[in-house]
């Protein structure tokens, strides 16, 4: 009665036709980019030494290193999180511990999604609208990660929200009912169980916006600075610009360069990124509800 | 009567021995709070209309008393530099962006729904969690590093293979543009395979359907929404992409007529051209004007794509 039939031979066959030709287009999709990887880290490996790390760029940016770059992409940073995170955080409080399901919630979530549906561009038209014209900051470290707080908001608040929600309800019925306030819910109970989740968004955010170029561009980071950004009404150089620059600005730079910048910039945002998401594995897996 | 009303203790904090009162107090931040965190939710929507009221003061007015609008949708010329008769037109801009996002679709479509399907119904267990985590690392390569590979690793490739003089064109962006926007619609199509219950599958097994007939007769006509939404999205990204773009399509304006002209995009002339115009200058306006345009037409593919997806979760 279970005998291979000649259908279920076919069948097979076809069967696994079909799982190679998808596999293909999986290997097909990650391929280019390993290959790519590979290159940068040939050509660019020879560059990347302690001093090329640590040292100024010398010769119109022709030889030396990236260290202005590296502290004002840290700069840029760190005062964009200073600004997205507790928004982003907050935001994600209302929308999972306070908001209902109706029209307004909706029109969040909407705005949410174009934030980081418009494009970057378009982000660095309102940076220089509002923050470096309209509220006289200039081009500066502030109106740049203002403007780049603004554009990766969305990605701390679906991290938040998303670990928000992984609390159980039950957690939060329990406090109730011994007559804590939400806010205290929120602060004893809800926020720790879910702090971590909340840090892997946050090492999302770091990375992303590590890499973005465009928002900065005429905001607040400059082609070249000889010298250190002191305070957040300074311009800075930042690595995504200077990778840029050297790649298409500045004639005569040494081939292995702009390979070795680039190798950086895509070392830091896959490290960040890994961490972020091994964190969110072990998380996983250490879960106990 | 009166046992009764003493019964009744008054609730902490309405005590009218005026003394500090937790309960109050706690309430009091509790309220705070609130108010707060409400701050922080609708600061989304605070930072869409701030996005349209600044581009808008710095463009509008422009719009308003010098641009000819079908002048500025129909001029395939670009010049406004020229200082006797700057030419305002985007046409060539759009043909630019349209043909680059158009390719990038054509490599990334096939690609990114192909990966999505075998990661989310062939691949199993670790092999499914790797590529999972591979997507996902792909897709947090940042732009300008794409554009320096169009530049200086696809550009010299492309000119070697195909023997033409130029290798910074439609090809270049429009290879590169899709390799960025595959991992993000692999990504969101894989979550639309995702919510189609497991029990339709089981249903279908059950009725001695293969893994691949499952697939093609019921798991796909069910997430359809989702997979076009998941395309959406990878259009808007296209649309909005800027550094990749500035980089790798030759920065030319022109409407191509084959994938080894140079282009210009949209954005890459915002980004090429805002740093050397004057504030309040007919350019200057005119670099918003192009910005109010994407950023309306990014608002119009999102929403759509919001539509499209939300489709699915109520059918």
């Amino acid at each position: 009665m279970f005998e291979v039939s000649a259908l279920n031979q076919s069948n097979k066959r076809v069967e696994k036709l079909y799982r190679i030709l998808f596999l293909t287009m999986v290997v097909l999709l990650v391929a280019p980019v390993l290959i790519i990887l590979s290159t940068l880290i040939m050509k660019g490996g020879s560059v990347i030494s302690f001093e090329f790390l640590f040292s100024n760029p010398t010769d119109g940016m022709t030889a030396g290193g990236i260290l202005p770059a590296l502290i004002g992409t840290i700069w840029l940073v760190s005062v964009a999180l200073l600004v997205s995170v507790p928004l982003g955080v907050a935001a994600a409080i209302y929308l999972n511990e306070y908001a209902g399901d109706n029209w307004f919630t909706r029109i969040i979530n909407l705005a949410i999604i174009n934030l980081a549906g418009v494009p970057s561009i378009v982000h660095a038209l309102f940076g220089v609208g509002a923050f470096v014209i309209f509220f006289g900051f200039g081009t500066s470290i502030l109106a740049a990660s203002l403007t780049l707080a603004i554009m990766t908001l969305p990605v701390v608040i679906v991290a938040t929200r998303e670990s928000l929600a992984a609390v159980p309800m039950a957690f939060r019925e329990a406090m109730w009912n011994m007559g804590a306030t939400r806010w205290q819910t929120i602060r004893r109970v809800v926020l720790p169980n879910a702090v971590s989740g909340i840090l892997t968004g946050v090492i999302l955010e770091v990375s992303r916006t590590t890499g973005e170029t465009a928002p900065i561009m005429f905001t607040g980071a400059a082609f070249f600075l000889p010298f250190l950004p002191e305070g957040v009404f300074d311009q800075t150089m930042a690595l995504s610009l200077h990778l840029f620059v050297v790649s298409t600005q500045v004639p005569g730079v040494p081939d292995a360069l702009p390979y070795g910048v680039a190798l950086v910039l895509v070392a830091m945002v896959l490290i960040m990124n890994s961490v972020s998401i091994a964190f969110r594995m072990y998380l996983r897996g250490k879960k106990k509800w | 009567m009166a046992a009764v009303e003493e019964a009744v203790q008054p609730a902490p904090g309405t005590g009218e021995d005026g003394g500090f009162d937790r309960r109050n107090t706690d309430w009091y931040i509790d309220k705070g709070v609130q108010g707060f965190v409400f701050l922080g939710g609708i600061s989304a929507i605070l930072f869409i209309i701030g996005i349209f009221v600044f581009i808008g003061k710095e463009g509008l007015g422009f719009v308003f008393e010098t641009l000819d609008l079908t002048e500025f949708f129909t001029s395939e010329y670009w010049e406004p530099s020229d200082e006797d008769a700057p030419e305002y037109g985007i046409l060539a801009l759009i043909a630019g962006t349209a043909s680059v996002t158009g390719l990038a679709m054509i490599v990334a479509i096939p690609f990114s729904l192909g990966a999505a399907v075998y990661i989310g119904e062939f691949a199993t267990g670790k092999t499914r969690e790797a590529l999972k985590v591979l997507v996902e690392l792909l897709a947090a390569i940042p732009s300008v590093v794409w554009g320096f590979i169009g530049l200086s690793i696809m550009n010299p490739l492309i000119i070697e293979i195909f023997d033409v003089p130029v290798g910074l064109t439609v090809l270049n962006a429009g290879i590169i543009l899709g390799l960025m926007a595959a991992p993000i619609m692999t990504s969101i199509a894989e979550d639309a395979l995702k919510a189609v219950p497991d029990r339709y599958r089981e249903a279908a097994e059950a009725m001695g359907a293969t893994r691949w007939q499952v697939i093609y007769k019921v798991v796909l006509p069910a997430a359809k929404n989702g997979l076009l939404g998941a395309v959406l999205l990878g259009v808007g990204r296209g649309f909005g992409e800027t550094m990749a773009v500035l980089m790798a399509t030759g920065h030319a304006v022109n409407i191509p007529t084959s994938v080894f002209d140079s282009v210009r995009a949209l954005t890459a002339t915002i980004a090429a051209e805002l740093g050397e115009t004057a504030v309040g200058s007919d350019h200057y306006g005119a670099l918003f004007t192009i910005g109010i345009f994407l950023f309306i037409i990014t608002f119009i593919i999102n929403l759509l794509a919001d539509l499209v997806v939300r489709g699915v979760r109520k059918g």
